[in-house]
Parts: C-alpha cells; sequence; structure tokens
C-alpha cells in the first residue's frame, strides 16, 4: 500500500473498493426486497382471503394523490442520476442542486402520504381493532389497513432515511470531498434511492389500483 | 523467513481499547469466541437443569411456569445465541481472509459493529427473559405468543437485533469472497470451509430479513391488534408458520452448512489425502443452500396442509438428505485409505458424521408425510433435529477449535485430555438422545412437565447422559484454558496441514500477510518447493 494510494489497506486499489462497496450495497438491497416480500407475501395472502373487501377498500384509497406521490418519487430518482452524473463530472455546483431537488421530491412525496394517513386516521380506516369506517362493512377490511399501514409505513420510513442520506450528501458536496475518482457513498445512496423507488413502484397498484 | 521476529496480533497492540475498538478479523473472531462460549454454557447450564426436572414424573426441582421458561431459554439460547452465529462468526471471521489471501475482511468496521449488535441483541434477549420470563419456546407460535403478556416483545426485538447482526457479517463475507481473493485463487481453487461460508452467508441474507419482519409482525400484533395472526379477527396463525419457517427452516442450514465446511476442511489434513470429491462438496452445499429453502413446510404437515403441497415439501426434505449424503459418502471416501490421524478433531468429526447419518435417516422418515403425525411434536424430533443439527454443530465447532486452537494463539493444548473430553462429549451427547428417540417413539410429547411413570427409566437415562456430556464440555474448556494460559508454544504448522491459513507465522501477524500470496496450487495439492510457504 502506497502512501499516496487512497484505497484502504486490504483492497489493492481503488477501483477494487468501489466494486466491494457497490457490491455491498447491492447485497444490502437484497435484504431488503427479502423484507418487502414478506409483507407482499402477507398481503397477497390476505387478497385471496378477502377479495371483495380489498378491493372496496382499494378503491376507497385516494388514487390521484397517490398518483403524484409516484410521479414526485420517480422524477426524484431522475435527479438522483443527473446527480451522480454531475459529480463525475466534477460539477460540483450542479451535483448540489440536483441533490437538492431530489430531497423535494422526496419530501412532496412524505407530505402528499402523510396527507393520506391523516385522511385515514380521521375516517377510521386503520388497522385491526382500531377499524372504524362506515362505508365499508366487509370482513378483511381491518386487514387490508393493516397491511397498508405496515407495508407503506416501512417504505416511508426508507424513504425518511432515504432523505437523511442525501442530506449528508449534499453537505459532502458542498465540501468537495465527494470527487469525480472517489463518490461510492453517493453512489451507494443512488441505489438506495432507486431502490426505495422501486419499492413504491410495486406498492402502488398493490394498495390502489386493485380491480 | 521474516516470521519469527513478527510480533503476532495478539500482541500488536495492547490495551483494553486495542480489543474493543479493533477492526482485525482476528480480534473479532476471538470477541465472539468469547461471548459465544458463554452464551454456550449458559444455555448448556439451562438444558441441564430442565432434564434434572424431568428425572421424576411430577415435581422435582421447578414450578411447571419455571420449567417452560427453562426450555425456552434453553431453545432461545442455543439457537439465536449460540448456533447460528458461532462457527461463521468465529472461524469464519478468524480463516475466511487468511483463506482467501487477504489482509482483512472488505468491511473491518461493519464487522466489529455487528458484533457489538450481536452483544446488544443478546443482552436483551437474555433480560427480558430473566426479567420477563418467556414461555413460548424460541418458535414463538401465535396465536400463543401475542395473547400472553407482553414479556414476548422485548425477547422478539432482541432477536430482530440479532438478525441484523447476522445479516451484516454474511454481506461482510459475501463482499469479501468475491473481491478480496489473492491473485490466481479461482473460485475452484477456494477451500472449502471457504465454500461453506459463503453458501450460509447467502443463506442467512435471503432468509434473515424475513424474519425480521414476521417478528415485527407480531409485535405489532400485541400491541395494536391488527389481527394479522389472529383467527378472530380474520387473521392466519398458519400464515405465521409459513413465515417463520421459510427463515427457520433454512437457519438449520445456516447452521450446519459451516459445521460441515468445517469436516470438508478438516477430513483431507487429518487423513493426509485431498478430498475424494472437491466439486461435489462444492455443488452439494448450493443444493443444500437452495433446496433448503423449498422444504419449511416439513414442519407444518399437521397445521392444515393440502395433500400435494405436503408432498411436495416432503420430497424437496428428502432431496436435502440427497446433497448430504453425497457429502458423506465424499467424508468417508476421503478417509479411506488415508494415513489417518487419531486425535481430539477427529473424535469430533466422527462424531459429526455419525450424528449427521442417524439424523439424517430420521430426518427422512419425519418428511414421510404418513409417518411425521406419529412423531409430530414428540420427544422423537427433539432427538431428531438435536441429532443433525445441535449434536453437528457443536461437534465441529469444538472441532475446529481444536484444530485452529494453535492457529489463534499459537499454544498447544494436551492432546491426552483434549481426546479423553471429545470422547466423553461425544458419548454423552448420545446417549442423552438416545433415549429421546425411544421416548418420542412410545408417544411422549414433548415440552411436558409432567408424564407417565411407565417413561421414566428413559428420562433417567436421558439425563444420565447429559451429566455425562457436561462433564465432557467442562474438562474440554478446563484442558483448553489451560493451554491458553500454561501450554507450550505450538509450531508452525502442527497438523503438517495444506491449508492456505498456515502460509502465514502462527499466530498470524496483524495484517495477516506482509505480502499477498500468489496463489498457484489447489487448495489441498502440496506446496511446490521453493514456494512462499512459511516455516
Amino acid at each position: 500500500m502506497s502512501a499516496e494510494s487512497p484505497a484502504e489497506l486490504q483492497f489493492e486499489n481503488l477501483e477494487r473498493q468501489r466494486y466491494a462497496a457497490t457490491l455491498g450495497v447491492w447485497v444490502f438491497l437484497g435484504t431488503e426486497v427479502m423484507f418487502f416480500a414478506a409483507l407482499i407475501t402477507a398481503y397477497t395472502a390476505y387478497r385471496i382471503y378477502f377479495p371483495e373487501a380489498f378491493s372496496q377498500c382499494s378503491h376507497h384509497m385516494e388514487r390521484w394523490v397517490a398518483t403524484f406521490e409516484t410521479a414526485s418519487l420517480l422524477t426524484s430518482s431522475l435527479f438522483m442520476v443527473l446527480a451522480v452524473h454531475a459529480t463525475k463530472l466534477g460539477r460540483r455546483p450542479a451535483a448540489a442542486l440536483f441533490l437538492l431537488l431530489t430531497v423535494l421530491g422526496g419530501l412532496a412525496f412524505l407530505v402528499m402520504h402523510g396527507h393520506e394517513y391523516w385522511t385515514d386516521w380521521r375516517e377510521g380506516g386503520l388497522p385491526g381493532r382500531y377499524y372504524h369506517l362506515e362505508e365499508i362493512r366487509a370482513a378483511g377490511a381491518p386487514m387490508f389497513y393493516a397491511s397498508y399501514f405496515f407495508t407503506t409505513g416501512l417504505h416511508s420510513l426508507h424513504v425518511l432515511v432515504g432523505i437523511g442520506l442525501i442530506c449528508s450528501m449534499i453537505k459532502r458536496t458542498i465540501q468537495g470531498t465527494l470527487t469525480p475518482e472517489k463518490h461510492n457513498l453517493l453512489e451507494g445512496v443512488g441505489l438506495y434511492w432507486h431502490f426505495v423507488d422501486m419499492v413504491w413502484v410495486f406498492l402502488y397498484p398493490l394498495f390502489y389500483l386493485v380491480p | 523467513m521474516s516470521s519469527a521476529e513478527e510480533v503476532s496480533y495478539l500482541f500488536a497492540q495492547r490495551g483494553w481499547r486495542s480489543w474493543f475498538f479493533t477492526h482485525d478479523h482476528k480480534r473479532i473472531a476471538l470477541l465472539y469466541l468469547a461471548v459465544v462460549s458463554l452464551m454456550l454454557m449458559l444455555a448448556g447450564t439451562f438444558a441441564l437443569l430442565l432434564r434434572l426436572e424431568l428425572l421424576t414424573p411430577e415435581k422435582t426441582l421447578f414450578e411447571a411456569v419455571t420449567y417452560n421458561r427453562l426450555f425456552t431459554l434453553h431453545g432461545v439460547g442455543m439457537v439465536w445465541l449460540f448456533m447460528i452465529p458461532a462457527i461463521p462468526s468465529v472461524f469464519g471471521n478468524f480463516l475466511l481472509p487468511l483463506m482467501i489471501g487477504a489482509h482483512d475482511v472488505a468491511f473491518p468496521r461493519l464487522n466489529l459493529a455487528s458484533w457489538y449488535v450481536y452483544v446488544v441483541g443478546a443482552l436483551i434477549v437474555l433480560g427480558a427473559m430473566v426479567a420477563g420470563g418467556t414461555d413460548t419456546g424460541w418458535t414463538f407460535y401465535t396465536p400463543y405468543s401475542t395473547t400472553t403478556p407482553r414479556e414476548v416483545i422485548p425477547v422478539l426485538f432482541g432477536v430482530f437485533v440479532i438478525g441484523f447482526s447476522s445479516i451484516m457479517t454474511s454481506l461482510n463475507f459475501i463482499v469479501t469472497t468475491h473481491t478480496l481473493r489473492a491473485e490466481g485463487m479461482g473460485w475452484m481453487r477456494m477451500p472449502l470451509f471457504v465454500w461453506a461460508i459463503y453458501g450460509t452467508s447467502v443463506i442467512q441474507v435471503i432468509a434473515t430479513p424475513i424474519l425480521g419482519i414476521t417478528l415485527s409482525l407480531v409485535a405489532l400484533e400485541s400491541f395494536l391488534g391488527t389481527g394479522i395472526f389472529d383467527p378472530a379477527r380474520g387473521g392466519d396463525p398458519v400464515l405465521f408458520q409459513h413465515l417463520f419457517w421459510f427463515y427457520s427452516h433454512p437457519a438449520v442450514y445456516i447452521m450446519v452448512l459451516p459445521g460441515m465446511g468445517v469436516v470438508s476442511e478438516l477430513l483431507p489434513t487429518l487423513c493426509h489425502r485431498p478430498p475424494s470429491s472437491y466439486r461435489s462438496i462444492v455443488y452439494s452445499t448450493f443444493g443444500i443452500s437452495f433446496v433448503g429453502f423449498l422444504a419449511w413446510g416439513h414442519h407444518m404437515f399437521v397445521s392444515g396442509m393440502s395433500v400435494v403441497n405436503a408432498a411436495f415439501f416432503g420430497l424437496a426434505s428428502m432431496l436435502v438428505a440427497i446433497f448430504t449424503a453425497i457429502k458423506i459418502f465424499s467424508w468417508v471416501s476421503t478417509m479411506y485409505e488415508g494415513e489417518i490421524v487419531f486425535n481430539a478433531p477427529l473424535v469430533y468429526l466422527l462424531g459429526f458424521i455419525f450424528l449427521m447419518v442417524f439424523g439424517g435417516m430420521t430426518g427422512v422418515a419425519l418428511a414421510t408425510v404418513g409417518l411425521d403425525p406419529h412423531w409430530h411434536d414428540t420427544y422423537f424430533v427433539v432427538a431428531h433435529f438435536h441429532f443433525i443439527m445441535a449434536g453437528p454443530v457443536l461437534l465441529a465447532f469444538l472441532a475446529a477449535l481444536h484444530f485452529w486452537f494453535p492457529k489463534m494463539f499459537g499454544k498447544k493444548y494436551s492432546e491426552r485430555l483434549s481426546l479423553m473430553g471429545a470422547t466423553i462429549t461425544f458419548f454423552g451427547f448420545f446417549a442423552t438422545f438416545t433415549p429421546q428417540f425411544l421416548l418420542g417413539n412410545m408417544g411422549m410429547p414433548r415440552r411436558y412437565y409432567s408424564y407417565p411413570p411407565k417413561f421414566q427409566w428413559l428420562h433417567v437415562a436421558s439425563t444420565m447422559g447429559a451429566t455425562v456430556l457436561a462433564a465432557g464440555l467442562v474438562l474440554t474448556l478446563g484442558t483448553l484454558l489451560h493451554a491458553l494460559i500454561w501450554g507450550e508454544r505450538a509450531a508452525q504448522n502442527p497438523w503438517d496441514s495444506r491449508g492456505y491459513e498456515w502460509d502465514t507465522a502462527t499466530p498470524p501477524p496483524e495484517h495477516n500477510y506482509e505480502i499477498i500470496p500468489q496463489i498457484t496450487r489447489g487448495p489441498y495439492e502440496p506446496a511446490e518447493p521453493g514456494s512462499a510457504r512459511v516455516g
């Protein structure tokens, strides 16, 4: 290990280290997929048990709000790609701006989703024993809301963590510690953000577009 | 060679900080060894107390509720705190970088963090068990776990935390294996132990998150009455069993595959013969990892399952036996015509193979859909999973500890005492669980506090076996502790092994290798004359 090489001791060079970091993030995302897989399995089981209730509840959801949520997350993912690209080219101000826009996309998602939760809370569309939604009395409706709150809640938590991570990336971009040669962290955060986005792409039809 | 002057990792830095804030995979392995051994002793003590209680048909020492808490403590302690982390965290950590010719694992800080996460999780679990006294058994079946008072939740939380430690360690091992192999080490030149650790890690990262979510759902059910597993609210308790066993059946292979790796790694050295089929062992590792994910349903034959499903899960479970048999045939044919050294590690390995064969055969019997209802939830199952899983993991752990003890500490232990310890441990184990096969077959259900007097002689026999087993383990512990303090200095390569890990000094220097070796031979081929071999 020569003194000028910034790679850590166990890696022969920086490129190897970057490969390891990226692979690590991919494996981590694999575990995340399994987290959501378990929840989607539970969802599927109950949708098979209670098709009628799931359909009614899904129609009751604010489909248009969710569509805007989807759009804002997808757009924020685009900004993330642009931010990584700008960092690779060494354009720091542009990278910071794109990251800021990514954060705004995430925040918009959370605000709209919070609005949805608030509406459900007011109307009584709640899990288990707290369910008291007047319009839908079909058996299994509380199960839909249990599944909905836990799955999208876990997803929103991921969005929140992602926003925190991106904010720290903005700080690093401004400080100049993310360089065209060394930006593993940003790549990792980028992959994570796309993953969060991907999960939503599955949750959106599952909860809002049930026929 | 320069190794004589090199300072070993044990003394490279001093002071407690240099241990508790270390990034050295070898020191982290020793931290794990300390805690994991402590957990083994604790959970073993609970087992002994259980066996003492079962000496008489009614109350012997404890009330029924204490008995229920004790078997939960034993199960939770052994499964979550000992067997799952034991071999990967200790020996995987210590050996993986040495065996693939690396300075360290890919993410040393994550490695240390995983130890702390494990310790915190273990403290939460044990603290909650002592304070609250969970009595659900280690499987936390609903609706029992959701309707008992809230004491279950902190235990679930502790197990959830430990799950993250597993994920962190496995992620680290996967990335390390992919990115840090020395030049010349293709995949088919990796030592078999590395293959086993790699396979185990893959299972862990896929399966553990499912457990995490399942436990969270139970907690949520308790707090919010979500009803996901509660039939009164339209939930399905069998869904819990599906999700739980989707993790916990592969978890059997998380526990036992590293043990199989130890056997595959040690036998060639102890028999002075390369493995009879390297590839069949590698492919069967994959086979077990894959089929292991399709067999979970065999835990639920009596929970309500269609005939088609039951047949599928039964057949998938039998496939596991085929892959295991491939390994056993390969081990036995490695020994055939080998120059076998008789020592403590070998006794442990023979014990491992013996238990595997009988545990495996009873496993095939249990996987038969028509036979399972007779044995389901009886001592037959208890004896079966101790034979196939608990015993082999314990014996492989001890085999590895004896084999790599000189490498880890640079000390020699008493041949005679360790051999005695190994023999007593194996026979104690055998004597504990053989009566339980008979008990189960006669209809003794598991987890029962009292039983008809006609079963007493078998329970007494089992408890006597457990006492012998405990004596063997205490003797082994004493032998190793004695060696640690007063042992003579071990030779550079005391077993005359061809393993790569012996190519560096014993015990290894802080960063394993001064220069990363170039690998020019297969893992069990002799070193070429004039190669970089130290010694």
